[in-house]
């Protein structure tokens, strides 16, 4: 098991989400974030007075998936998350040690797998 | 009949009142003419007090999510103020008659004839109460004025205690000097509907408030102006749009009277002044900020309505475009400079009711007509009619007059507040937000807590669960 977090830009999150949905990887959780990287603040002028703010908006996208999985998660990441320029954010991988699923106490890779009706679509 | 039914609703002594200025001002005035411009007056005064609603909109729309509940607060307990203590003895100080500098009778408005006693206002052939309405009203905006510079910081308290004196006191015996027929009247002092008698007088009590409080918390970083975005610009243009449809009573009604005056030239010249303010400040903006500063352009349109509102009767519609388009102009530099000195100011109630009203004070000695003048019995032409600047010295002075005395008597009162019950909230409840702090309450609850009854778009699905094999809902592959 494998915590995938990448942090991307507000406009790449649909797309990404639906195609990992149709691969049968529709578990995320999408956090707002702020942060500052290799991206220039920008510069907010109010009434007169100016200051550069550095923290830009993202979004951390978090999913725990199969070692089997891990590689077409982010294959379909990169892709769909590029623009070329600086700011498209950056995927980390984590090692997970176990995942419980709350509304039925199952434990392990079973957790992870796709929803019934998902498998056989 | 129908105006002396009209006037039974109110108490018998009231009925007493009404009876006796219809009859002092009998001579050539019908019933119907005192019912018309009753009517008039009585609409305008219902605008002004709609400004109450702009003053809310704009100021809480430049303050920050944490304090909106805290301007609602006082934006009410500045109107009960105002109308409690102008009735009290507001009215009195202003148009009662008696000397020069103050007047003396009608307290609580119990009088025995209103022509004698109020006969400042004589010339408003109107249902006496009716004046008493309008003049209220107008108490209330420059009251509002006040507090615009001190958002955000300042103790409720220290709003109650402000606000008795300015409404009591400060603001009726500036009001008198003029409007109730006082020394600078006499002079020709020529203030239609208060450049200097509504708005600078808020602005300089203003200036007195932001000084003794000093600046917000963050405001200043390393001597420079550190951006405090207030929370929402729509809020603060709708605002801009309300007050400005109240300046459509605050002008034109300022004759008192609807019969025998042209107030709808008087909204012409209001309308005119305001636009071009906005391009004044949206230019002036651009060349200065090189952003088209939307707060900005709402404040020159309130620059440009208060700059207009000294002259909207004596001048001519084209000295009413340049009268709005340089008060428009000189609010974004003005803004700049206020952040120079330290002082803060968030909504700009300085530039925009100072400065602006200074300027329009001084403009009707530039450009008021000898017409005009005439027809109104106050003053002379301007400088730009006349060639003789008599007149725009009778405003120098007017104006100085009335910075003198505001500005020091409102110092004194905000000084007396802050050493015995304190004009600041402490720094924790200010960083916390006076909402919580000096409220217990939020404006904007679900911003800052989870407020019980769980999020809409969390909840379990409906019990009665679909047939198997219908998985179309929860179905997530795309159409395409």
């Amino acid at each position: 098991m494998k915590k995938i977090e990448a942090f991307i830009r507000h406009e790449a999150l649909e797309a990404i989400h639906d195609r990992l949905a149709t691969m049968g990887l529709p578990s995320m959780s999408v956090t707002e974030v702020k942060g500052s990287g290799r991206q220039k603040g920008f510069t907010e002028s109010y009434r007169g007075a100016k200051t550069t703010i550095f923290l830009r908006p993202k979004l951390k996208l978090e999913m725990v998936v199969d070692d089997a999985d891990v590689d077409r998660a982010i294959d379909t990441i990169l892709e769909l998350a590029h623009t070329g320029e600086p700011g498209d954010g950056k995927i980390f991988i984590l090692p997970v040690e176990e995942s419980i699923r709350v509304r039925t106490g199952e434990r392990g890779d079973v957790v992870l797998a796709p929803h019934p009706e998902e498998a056989t679509a | 009949m129908r105006l002396r039914s009209f006037r039974l609703v109110p108490v018998l002594a009231a009925v007493l009142l009404l009876l006796v200025p219809a009859l002092a001002a009998a001579q050539d005035v019908s019933d119907s003419d005192i019912a018309l411009n009753s009517t008039f007056v009585f609409f305008a005064a219902v605008l002004v007090l709609f400004m109450q609603a702009g003053f809310a909109m704009l100021e809480v729309g430049l303050s920050r999510m944490k304090n909106a509940g805290a301007v609602m607060g006082k934006i009410l307990i500045n109107v009960a103020i105002a109308f409690l203590m102008f009735w009290a003895v507001g009215f009195s100080l202003a148009f009662g008659t008696g000397n020069d500098f103050l007047g003396s009778s009608g307290w609580f408005l119990d009088n025995g004839n209103p022509a004698t006693d109020f006969a400042s206002l004589a010339y408003s052939a109107t249902n006496f109460e009716v004046t008493y309405f309008f003049q209220v009203v107008f108490c209330a905006v420059s009251l509002a004025i006040v507090f615009g510079a001190m958002l955000d910081r300042t103790k409720f308290i220290g709003y109650v205690i402000f606000a008795i004196f300015f409404t009591g006191l400060i603001y009726p015996i500036v009001a008198h000097w003029t409007w109730g027929g006082g020394w600078l009247l006499q002079d020709g002092f020529q203030d239609f509907a208060g450049s200097s008698i509504v708005h600078l007088q808020g602005a300089l009590a203003a200036l007195a408030g932001a000084l003794v409080l000093g600046p917000r918390i963050g405001k200043f970083r390393d001597g420079k102006a550190v951006p405090i975005p207030g929370h929402s610009i729509p809020l603060m243009i709708l605002g801009v749009i309300i007050l400005w449809v109240g300046w459509m009573g605050f002008n034109p009604g300022s004759f008192l009277n609807a019969i025998g005056v042209n107030f709808a030239d008087v909204a012409v010249n209001t309308n005119l002044a305001a636009c071009a303010g906005i391009i004044g400040a949206t230019v002036s903006s651009l060349i200065m900020f090189r952003t088209l500063d939307v707060s900005q352009m709402g404040n020159g349109a309130i620059a440009a309505l208060v700059g207009i509102t000294a002259g909207c009767a004596f001048v001519e519609p084209w000295a009413a475009v340049v009268t709005g388009l340089i008060a428009g102009l000189i609010v974004p530099p003005l803004v700049v400079a206020i952040d120079k000195i330290k002082v803060d100011d968030p909504v700009g109630a300085l530039p925009v009711h100072g400065m602006a009203g200074i300027w329009g004070t001084l403009a009707v000695g530039l450009f008021a007509t000898e017409e005009r003048a005439t027809a109104l019995a106050v003053g002379e032409g301007g400088l730009f009619y006349t060639g003789s600047g008599h007149q725009l010295w009778v405003q120098f002075y007017g104006v100085a007059a009335t910075i003198g005395f505001t500005f020091t008597a409102s110092l004194i009162v905000f000084l007396a507040i802050k050493y015995t019950v304190g004009l600041r909230v402490s720094e924790e409840h200010e960083l916390r937000g006076l909402d919580i702090s000096e409220h217990g309450m939020f404006g904007y609850p679900e911003r800052f807590i989870d407020v019980p009854g769980g999020q809409p778009e969390d909840l379990p699905p409906a019990p009665a669960p679909a047939p198997a094999g219908t998985s179309t809902a929860t179905d997530p592959a795309p159409a395409s």
